[in-house]
């Protein structure tokens, strides 16, 4: 209304919005174009840090000698099955806890606190902490298994294929059930009290109340979290690096491009492998969004 | 603090810190030390001594604990020819990948200095005709022992990993029985990193193995005794080694074996003078050897040996070739000796007293030291860290699943064939 009561000159108008903008364009073309840019080139390239040579353009081969990888395949099939069962766990975990939190019982603000410490925790230190606790010989853990005489001797939880996968989900499961805890709840705070005053009033019992009010009018929310939290799980990197190192057995393809850009130093093919994580987090993000007809953006 | 004051505060900073080397004329020269413990300790406490003898500023920086990343960090900094690092420890494999970026240390050395060092390691520091790394200590892999328990069970120092196999089954079985649980055989590094490799070219080339790839660059690792060498260790995991071992570290397995819990271990001469710590569950009750060798083999250690190397891009070339000196000096390297049982590179050390007082295994332990083999850094070259994480991630699944192991050579093999024909050496 007021602009059209100004007398502006009309370019003014024009590139007012813009320079408003500028700012926030500038850091996103350095900080997330450029090296997005800068890593699809090279990933056309044969370039290695370490033989001093200029990058050689040589098409698609890293991409096709990416293609036959075994290695690759390998951290692909791990992060698809950490990022399956986490998520899959931290939202169960999480509903279930933030209907506890949202009922009217005795202490929930400072159960509320507590359940927040461990998603407070960086990644790094919770996985050492957890790798001392998850220790074969004095882990608390094993301490604890044995003295209730579920096990003779202490597991080796991180050094087996199958426990350390198992103990890194646990972590993580953990660590960022909180997360979903704390979205879950904003989410079950704007459900209307009345609606369930109505179904009471009606005789429905507590899991139709669920499965027909709470569920349906969560889960925007829902969504929006698990979306969250499946793209952090596609890039999971801590956990697996500090608890298990680089095995194969439990190395995600970010452990994998960072092995080829940094341990090998062969910037083509770690750029060829970092574009690929890319490409996939975009297309989880894509396919999800598509599926679950979330909108970030309203329209 | 406002903004204003913390202007007027980093102008005051940026004037002092400009005018600091015009007052004091001295010159600061960073040097990368170990991250923790008496290693940090004793590297420390060297550097600080020469800055005080010299008038110079020593700056450390630890290094990452692990060190299967210092290379990477290394070559990061060294490639963008940064001058925030002078003087640097390496590890004997990455003398190799970062050759273009040391300084030739001979011509900085006072004449005659490199001729008191032992020629081996010399050579090893000496890259076409450059000697760019200087041997700063000697380790090498070796076998603790509890000489307590083996006294107790009438048992002798395992001669073959055979022997050990079953010293180590009949102790821990005897000390379980009477009520010790927690009680293993044998700890080792079994983690899917560069000490499996270590631990893993001892087994292989105590067994008339190989050491995975020979100088001409063939492959050697698919043989039928470094198979039975495989079967034999994958069968030690769950019953003579706990199965945590696949995820132990040098520290992890230290930290088993001081705590009196096992009756063998390999690890580095380092672990000496921590397990006669005061704090020590296992204080004079250790014994060292050379690590057993297999059927037709020899005793074995592979090559440990620590350098000091100083970066080509230095501001300070003179000062940190001093600093490197001092701290490969005799007196320094009798001080580390002593105080954290590093093995001195200079090989009159080796005949003083007080040194094979405090490190009696030099003379224990001899032929570990005598037989050193190396792995396949200097064929490999820039290719060695692939070379190397297809050497841990194969067998380490071989010790995961004992009924694998001798696919997991196999796998190796073909792993490795495809390095070669890839990095055509």
């Amino acid at each position: 209304m007021m602009a059209e009561t100004a007398p502006q000159s009309s370019w003014v108008k024009r590139i007012e919005p813009w320079l408003l903008l500028a700012p926030m364009l500038i850091v996103l073309a350095t900080v997330t174009a450029w090296p997005l840019a800068r890593t699809a080139y090279l990933s056309f390239m044969h370039a290695s840090l370490d033989d001093g040579d200029l990058p050689r353009f040589i098409g698609f081969g890293n991409y096709l000698a990416l293609m036959k990888d075994g290695d690759w395949w390998h951290a692909v099939r791990n992060t698809a099955f950490f990022a399956v069962i986490s998520v899959t766990l931290e939202t169960l975990a999480g509903v279930a806890i933030a209907l506890l939190i949202d009922s009217q019982i005795k202490g929930r603000g400072a159960l509320r606190a507590v359940m927040l410490i461990p998603w407070a925790i960086p990644t790094v230190v919770s996985a050492q902490m957890w790798q001392w606790m998850l220790h074969d010989q004095y882990g608390v853990v094993n301490a604890l298994l044995i003295k209730l005489g579920f096990i003779s001797h202490g597991i080796a939880w991180t050094a087996g294929a199958g426990t350390a996968m198992a103990a890194i989900i646990a972590v993580d499961v953990w660590q960022t059930t909180p997360f979903m805890v704390l979205l879950i709840l904003a989410g079950l705070q704007i459900i209307p009290r009345d609606l369930y005053e109505a179904a009471k009033v009606d005789g429905a019992p507590g899991w139709a109340q669920f499965f027909y009010i709470t569920l349906p009018l969560l889960w925007p929310t829902l969504a929006v979290a698990i979306l969250f939290r499946l793209l952090d799980a596609v890039r999971m990197f801590d956990l697996a690096y500090v608890l298990s190192s680089k095995s194969r057995e439990t190395a995600t393809i970010s452990i994998y491009a960072r092995q080829q850009l940094v341990d090998f130093q062969d910037v083509g093919y770690g750029s060829a492998v970092a574009m690929l994580v890319f490409l996939m987090i975009s297309l989880v993000a894509a396919v999800y969004i598509q599926v679950t007809k979330i909108r970030l953006i309203s329209e | 603090m406002s903004i204003r004051k913390v202007f007027a505060f980093s102008v005051a900073a940026l004037g002092l810190s400009a005018a600091y080397p015009a007052v004091s004329q001295a010159e600061t020269i960073n040097i990368f030390c170990s991250s923790s413990g008496i290693e940090l300790q004793l590297c420390k406490e060297g550097s600080e001594a020469w800055g005080k003898e010299t008038g110079n500023e020593v700056k450390i920086t630890t290094m990452p604990a692990n060190w299967d990343d210092v290379l990477s960090l290394y070559q990061q900094l060294l490639s963008a020819q940064s001058t925030d690092v002078d003087v640097m420890i390496l590890d004997g494999v990455w003398v190799g990948p970062l050759k273009s970026h040391l300084l030739d240390l001979a011509e900085a050395m006072p004449a005659g200095t490199v001729d008191k060092y032992f020629p081996s390691a010399v050579a090893a520091g000496t890259v076409g005709g450059k000697f760019v790394a200087m041997p700063w200590y000697m380790d090498t892999g070796l076998l603790f022992y509890r000489k307590d328990l083996l006294d107790k069970y009438g048992a002798k120092v395992p001669e073959t990993w055979a022997d050990l196999t079953t010293t180590a089954q009949l102790v821990q079985d005897g000390e379980r029985k009477a009520g010790n649980d927690k009680m293993w055989g044998y700890v080792w590094q079994g983690r899917a990193y560069e000490g499996l490799v270590c631990n893993a070219t001892e087994w292989f080339a105590s067994s008339d193995a190989g050491t995975f790839i020979d100088a001409e660059g063939k492959i050697t690792i698919a043989s039928p005794q470094a198979k039975e060498m495989l079967k034999t260790a994958a069968g030690w995991v769950g019953t003579i080694s706990p199965e945590g071992v696949l995820n132990y570290d040098e520290e992890g397995s230290r930290g088993v074996f001081q705590n009196g819990d096992a009756v063998f271990m390999r690890n580095w001469a380092y672990a000496w003078s921590l397990a006669n710590g005061a704090d020590s569950a296992i204080k004079d009750k250790v014994g060292v050897a050379p690590l057993p060798k297999g059927v037709n083999g020899q005793h074995v250690g592979i090559d440990g040996a620590a350098y000091l190397g100083v970066s080509k891009y230095s501001a300070h070339p003179k000062e940190a070739a001093a600093l490197v000196a001092y701290l490969a000096g005799e007196k320094e390297e009798k001080r580390r000796a002593l105080a954290g049982s590093y093995i001195p590179s200079i090989s009159s050390l080796f005949s003083d007293a007080d040194i094979l007082k405090a490190i009696p295994f030099l003379t224990s332990a001899k032929a570990a030291f005598e037989n050193v083999v190396t792995r396949p850094t200097s064929i490999t070259g820039s290719d060695y860290p692939r070379v190397s994480t297809e050497i841990s991630n194969n067998l380490h699944s071989g010790l995961s699943d004992p009924s694998a192991t001798d696919a997991a050579i196999d796998d190796l093999a073909s792993k490795l064939d495809g390095l070669k024909s890839r990095g055509g050496w």
